[in-house]
């Protein structure tokens, strides 16, 4: 056992000079970032969400990745291997800084994933932007995660689909499908992401000829919800729109039921979780809808094809959307990678703004110049405590 | 069939009647949490910070009561305010008792760190993450009156809450210990000289606010679902201000303290406000010590030198 180590030990240290050999050769320079490609593996970080409140999304993509790099590493990438480099951010946006910092400056990642969230992601941008390493969230779905102010954020990307792309969706579903005139909209407050999603929901549905009959609002770790449902329930709206998280989306969706609301509701991707049925009960969230990245009830055969490795993997448990974006995530860097034909951080950054046409699990991926992906979304309904495929909807 | 404004004002009255229902609900559990407050303050004159993490390990006890042992709503809601009762007499014992002649700021500071130690303890113990109490197990249906639907939790919560509180009158007006409660709050040495046994009178106050904290942590947890280690923190302050409004030390106070509390929660929220909810609940804190120190029930009494 002990020779072995030692024998691995020699031999990732020969391939550490080797690459430094090829760094002094290279006229690009910044030979510390070279580091992220030392002996034979190419370090990736993952910056997520593993305890605190949102902490199942975090878990959720861990394990997509996990599969994903398990996969990748068959035939490696450009001859060598992904090493994960996980962090816990804590579902707070200050750990999530220290993250950030902890694997730019000490583990010299040559690509961040992470965090799940639009907040924690938008804490870690300015170390990504200033180191000049790739930081590619999951399900950061805010607008301004990559573009602010007229400004490109050059070093950050997304998997996923945007905020205004999945509030009018939404929209658009309510409108034509479940023809209903009147909605309610309960926001939290303290989040940008429910505040952006409730915004584009507005314009369309508005816009074509629905009518907003209220607008309440609630802040995170709220526990009482009966005021203001009091209140929606009063306008009687034939709609309610809740793009909030799961931990306060399944105890509103209960107190609104309890209440005598018995209207379509309607969420994101905010609401997938194992936990929202446990918090609102199977019976609470029938007629409930949320538009999401992708579904395990898709007939797709990539769809297929991943359920299948996933269940292999991790007993038989069903993947979600987060899982599915974790894996894509992966698959997303490593295409970048193989393109990029190096592990240097800014190569890598050049192929993955390239990004076009990429087959992923949640759908085809071009990246428009915002660095937002251009793909499908998938309506899902909630049937006794089950999420049943519904309807795709292409941009 | 009616005129317009006429139906605008029964829908208008429909909704007073739910939000009114919905803060006495509230109001209810601040109401149980605020009586331990202001019986301990009653007798030791200490703000027992940590009363609102008793209420969080009540709805955890509560909750492994139901999910693991199997009990019923009742056996969990009993088991829960016996364990709460013996955590509550451990707490003074082992924290506040050696203090009890020391300044109040050491007592308070003290307190404040009970309440710390026992938050973070539950989250190295068991982790922060939020836990769902089991859906159905209120037997109850919600009932519909004119209009406005009550639920069966908000009437077990309500059912509880009176019923514990009629009990709690019974024990300190009707029983030996409840003598021995009133007698210690007017007067620790004459009550000593009288033959009373101080201590075990102060550990049953302990003993009887930590259990209405427990059941408050059960029905808490049945008429909110999710439970977490830092739950006991907010309502704890609520109920704090609920018992200062009512007149802190004065047991009917707290209970019409909490009810009102809840009542003023609700009807902010129901004219819109609800995000100024919590800092509303603040803002009656400084009114009432600006305005009426001793609180609603309390009587202007000068401190002896």
């Amino acid at each position: 056992m002990r020779k072995k180590k030692v024998a691995g030990i020699f031999a990732s240290l020969m391939l550490a000079a080797g690459v430094m050999a090829g760094c002094n050769s290279s006229t690009s320079g910044g030979g510390d970032s070279k580091e992220a490609d030392k002996g034979g593996e190419i370090k990736i970080g993952a910056n997520l969400e593993l305890s605190g409140g949102v902490a199942s999304y975090g878990q959720s993509i861990k394990e997509g990745i996990e599969l994903a790099f398990e996969e990748i590493n068959k035939e490696g990438v450009n001859g060598k291997k992904l090493k994960l480099v996980p962090y816990d951010n804590k579902s707070d946006a200050p750990e999530a800084i220290t993250g950030a910092t902890k694997l730019t400056s000490q583990d010299k990642v040559a690509a961040i994933i992470g965090a799940a969230t639009s907040g924690n992601t938008k804490a870690q941008i300015e170390i990504a932007q200033s180191n000049k390493v790739p930081l590619l969230t999951p399900t950061g779905t805010a607008e301004d995660v990559t573009f602010k102010n007229g400004k490109l954020n050059d070093f950050v990307f997304r998997t996923c689909f945007i905020d205004p792309f999945q509030g009018t969706v939404a929209a658009n579903f309510a409108l034509n499908e479940l023809k209903v005139k009147t909605a309610a909209i309960f926001i939290d407050s303290s989040s940008d992401y429910s505040k952006g999603l409730a915004a584009s929901f507005k314009e369309l549905f508005t816009k074509d000829g629905g009518k907003i009959v209220k607008e309440e609002a609630y802040v995170a770790k709220d526990t009482d919800f009966h005021a203001q449902l009091t209140n929606i329930k009063g306008a009687k709206p034939e709609f309610v729109f809740i793009p909030g998280y799961y931990e306060e989306v399944g105890l509103i969706v209960k107190q609104a039921r309890e209440l005598g609301i018995t209207a379509p509701m309607m969420g994101a991707d905010g609401w997938d979780s194992p936990k929202l049925i446990k918090l609102a009960g199977k019976a609470a969230l029938n007629n409930t809808f949320i538009t999401n990245h992708y579904s395990s009830g898709d007939s797709d055969p990539k769809v297929q094809e991943f359920v299948k490795a996933f269940k292999a993997k991790y007993s038989d448990k069903s993947p979600d959307a987060f899982n599915a974006l974790g894996y894509d995530s992966a698959y997303f860097i490593a295409d970048a990678i193989k393109r990029a034909g190096s592990a240097d951080p800014e190569k890598i950054q050049k192929a993955l703004a390239e990004t076009d046409g990429l087959d992923l699990v949640t759908g085809k991926m071009k990246l428009d110049d915002k660095h937002n992906p251009i793909k499908s979304a998938v309506i899902l309904e909630y049937v006794n405590g089950e999420q049943k495929f519904k309807t795709k909807v292409n941009p | 069939m009616f005129p317009i404004p006429f139906r605008k004002g029964v829908a208008f009255m429909e909704q007073l009647i739910q939000q009114l229902v919905n803060g006495i609900s509230l109001g209810s559990i601040y109401a149980l949490i605020a009586l331990g407050y202001t019986m301990v303050y009653g007798i030791v004159k200490l703000i027992n910070f940590a009363h609102g993490d008793v209420f969080m390990v009540g709805a955890f006890i509560g909750f492994y009561s139901i999910t693991v042992m199997d009990l019923g709503i009742f056996p969990a809601l009993l088991v829960s305010m016996a364990a709460c009762a013996l955590f509550g007499v451990l707490i003074e014992r082992i924290a506040y008792k050696p203090l009890r002649n020391a300044t109040r700021i050491a007592a308070l500071i003290t307190a404040i760190g009970v309440s710390l130690f026992i938050e973070y303890g539950t989250i190295y113990i068991r982790g922060a993450q939020p836990e769902a109490y089991p859906d159905g197990i209120v037997p109850l249906k919600s009932i519909d009156l004119f209009g406005v639907s009550i639920s069966g939790q908000s009437l077990l919560i309500l059912g509880v809450a009176i019923v514990l509180m009629i009990l709690l009158q019974y024990i300190v007006h009707k029983t030996k210990i409840g003598k021995a409660m009133r007698a210690v709050s007017h007067d620790q040495d004459a009550a000593r000289l009288m033959g009373i046994n101080v201590d075990n009178t102060i550990s049953a106050t302990f003993a009887i606010g930590s259990a209405l904290a427990g059941a408050a942590g059960v029905v808490f947890g049945i008429y909110y679902t999710k439970i977490e280690p830092l739950m006991g923190i907010i309502p704890g302050l609520k109920a704090f201000v609920a018992a200062v409004l009512g007149g802190i030390g004065i047991i009917p106070g707290a209970m019409v303290g909490g009810l009102l509390l809840g009542v003023i929660e609700a009807l902010v929220s129901a004219a819109g406000f609800s995000l100024w909810r919590d800092g509303v609940a603040f803002v009656v804190l400084i009114v009432i010590l600006i305005f009426r120190p001793a609180g609603l029930f309390g009587k202007n009494v000068r401190e002896k030198v």
